[in-house]
């Protein structure tokens, strides 16, 4: 009699999806160099991305610096070391938190959306229309939102964090009368570029794996209007996933790399 | 049966296989389109029509069997060529499929994107297009302001831009009022004497193969149960033929 090992259809269906996920990457990183190039609508892409974000990411550092700073001055006034704020502040939020909040915010914002848009010009042929007029709509449509994610989260990142820290200065200038130039002066000191260049660089993955994930599973949208909800939904979840997972490794290689 | 023995079909189809797990949708299909012809393909609903069309555009791959369009194996051609061999087949989506997100003059520009012309040509061909189809009032509007029939139009313009010696409709006139459904079949009548294309025509609707046809097809457990002009099969005895014009 054999005995033969079942390996679970949910187990078989996840290793299938991170297959067909590495194709679709290999695909992207093949039609990214090849002519045509997709200049209009990466701009179009671009500024969808990038500036109809700015107010979700900029409300979102602000209350982020505002509530980090309020929660940590307590503990910090035990051990009399409030002067030490700005330094926790801009090193936590420049590291880690800044790029991890902003990055899960974008992926509801923008993974979401390119999951529910693609997804829905999936299910109502948009995309077959594009593919029987012999235009590649690989490239027109997957290519240049990759692209627009990967370029623009960096700037949201650094634009969430500069926003966090003001609204940080603003409770130091409320609380600790600590002014504006002085609260700076402690930021820009505390800061290395150890510190700034491993979380810029981490955000180009983070909009890669945004962009990728959302057009993945928009574009592989089935089942109808039923199909446009999952590939939106899944979109967020399995790129809130990734991201922990470029988080650690990127957290990881910064350690062996700049000695953090 | 009406046959051109003489003539080299534009478009022709040889036993054409295409399963999904035990499903068998195309069990061997077969057809010819010839120049000027206006063939019509009824079946019904999960017959195989749809998946028929899709392989025969690429957007679905065959099991078994050879598709030729213009004398081309599509089955051979690179990417790049097949590209090109489509720019010669004009298609109306069954939903439309307009991009949502461009207006009516940017779904007519989106397929010339590939041919580098000048804005001026680009502009006349729209025009001409929107013209044939008497909409161009519409240039500007989104695909959320117009009306069913409204966009089919639209689609139709798209269709025909590249002047496309063969044009596929999919359902024409499904969707559609009867009056609508009629201004669409007459637009199709006008468009087929004027540009002088074949068109293949899959659909329910027994009015629109009475006016389109030249020559039918019966689909029916995914092979070509009959052929012949509407007339042939509409007074045929066998029950089946029978059941599409009831």
């Amino acid at each position: 009699m054999k005995n033969s090992i079942q390996i679970p259809k949910s187990i078989k269906t996840f290793f299938i999806e991170i297959g067909e996920l590495s194709y679709f990457a290999n695909r992207f990183f093949k039609e990214v160099f090849t002519r045509p190039f997709e200049f209009k609508e990466l701009l179009r892409q671009c500024y969808n991305m990038g500036n109809r974000s700015l107010l979700l990411v900029g409300v979102t550092g602000f209350i982020l610096g505002l509530v980090f700073t309020l929660q940590s001055r307590p503990t910090l006034m035990e051990f009399g070391a409030e002067s030490w704020m700005p330094s926790m502040v801009s090193i936590s939020i420049v590291r880690e938190i800044g790029p991890v909040i902003i990055a899960l915010i974008c992926a509801g914002r923008i993974g979401s959306g390119i999951g529910a848009e693609l997804g829905s010009m999936r299910v109502t042929e948009q995309i077959d229309a594009m593919e029987v007029s012999g235009t590649n709509p690989f490239k027109y449509l997957v290519v240049t939102r990759i692209l627009a994610a990967t370029l623009m989260l960096p700037l949201l990142i650094i634009f969430g964090d500069a926003v966090a820290l003001y609204g940080s200065a603003i409770v130091e200038n409320l609380k600790g009368d600590v002014s504006y130039m002085l609260y700076f002066n402690k930021v820009f000191n505390a800061l290395k570029f150890s510190d700034v260049i491993p979380a810029t660089g981490k955000s180009f993955f983070f909009g890669f794996a945004i962009g990728l994930v959302g057009c993945f599973k928009g574009y592989n949208c089935k089942k109808g209007t039923v199909g446009v909800g999952e590939a939106s939904n899944s979109a967020v979840v399995y790129t809130s996933m990734l991201l922990f997972v470029i988080d650690f490794i990127a957290v990881f290689l910064a350690d062996i790399f700049f000695e953090i | 049966m009406t046959t051109n023995n003489n003539i080299a079909p534009i478009l022709k189809i040889k036993d054409l296989r295409k399963s999904f797990g035990e499903n068998h949708v195309l069990n061997g299909f077969s057809m010819e389109l010839f120049e000027g012809e206006n063939l019509v393909i009824m079946g019904k609903s999960g017959s195989g029509k749809s998946v028929m069309i899709k392989c025969l555009m690429g957007l679905m791959q065959a099991d078994s069997g050879n598709i030729e369009i213009m004398g081309k194996d599509i089955t051979k051609l690179s990417r790049n060529e097949f590209d090109v061999l489509r720019t010669e087949i004009g298609f109306l989506f069954q939903g439309s499929a307009l991009y949502d997100s461009m207006t009516v003059r940017e779904n007519l520009e989106f397929p010339l994107r590939k041919h580098k012309r000048k804005f001026e040509d680009i502009n006349k061909m729209v025009l001409k297009a929107l013209e044939s189809v008497g909409l161009t009032d519409a240039i500007d509007l989104m695909p959320e302001e117009l009306s069913g029939g409204m966009k089919r139009r639209v689609a139709l313009a798209r269709a025909i831009i590249l002047l496309p010696k063969i044009i596929i409709y999919d359902e024409p006139t499904t969707g559609l009022d009867p009056i609508t459904a009629k201004e669409i079949i007459e637009l199709m009548k006008e468009i087929q004497q004027k540009y002088g294309s074949s068109s293949l025509i899959i659909t329910h609707d027994v009015d629109c193969a009475r006016v389109i046809s030249n020559r039918m097809i019966l689909l029916i457990d995914g092979i070509n149960y009959a052929e012949g002009s509407f007339e042939e099969l509409s007074s045929s005895k066998d029950k089946k033929i029978q059941a599409f014009f009831k």
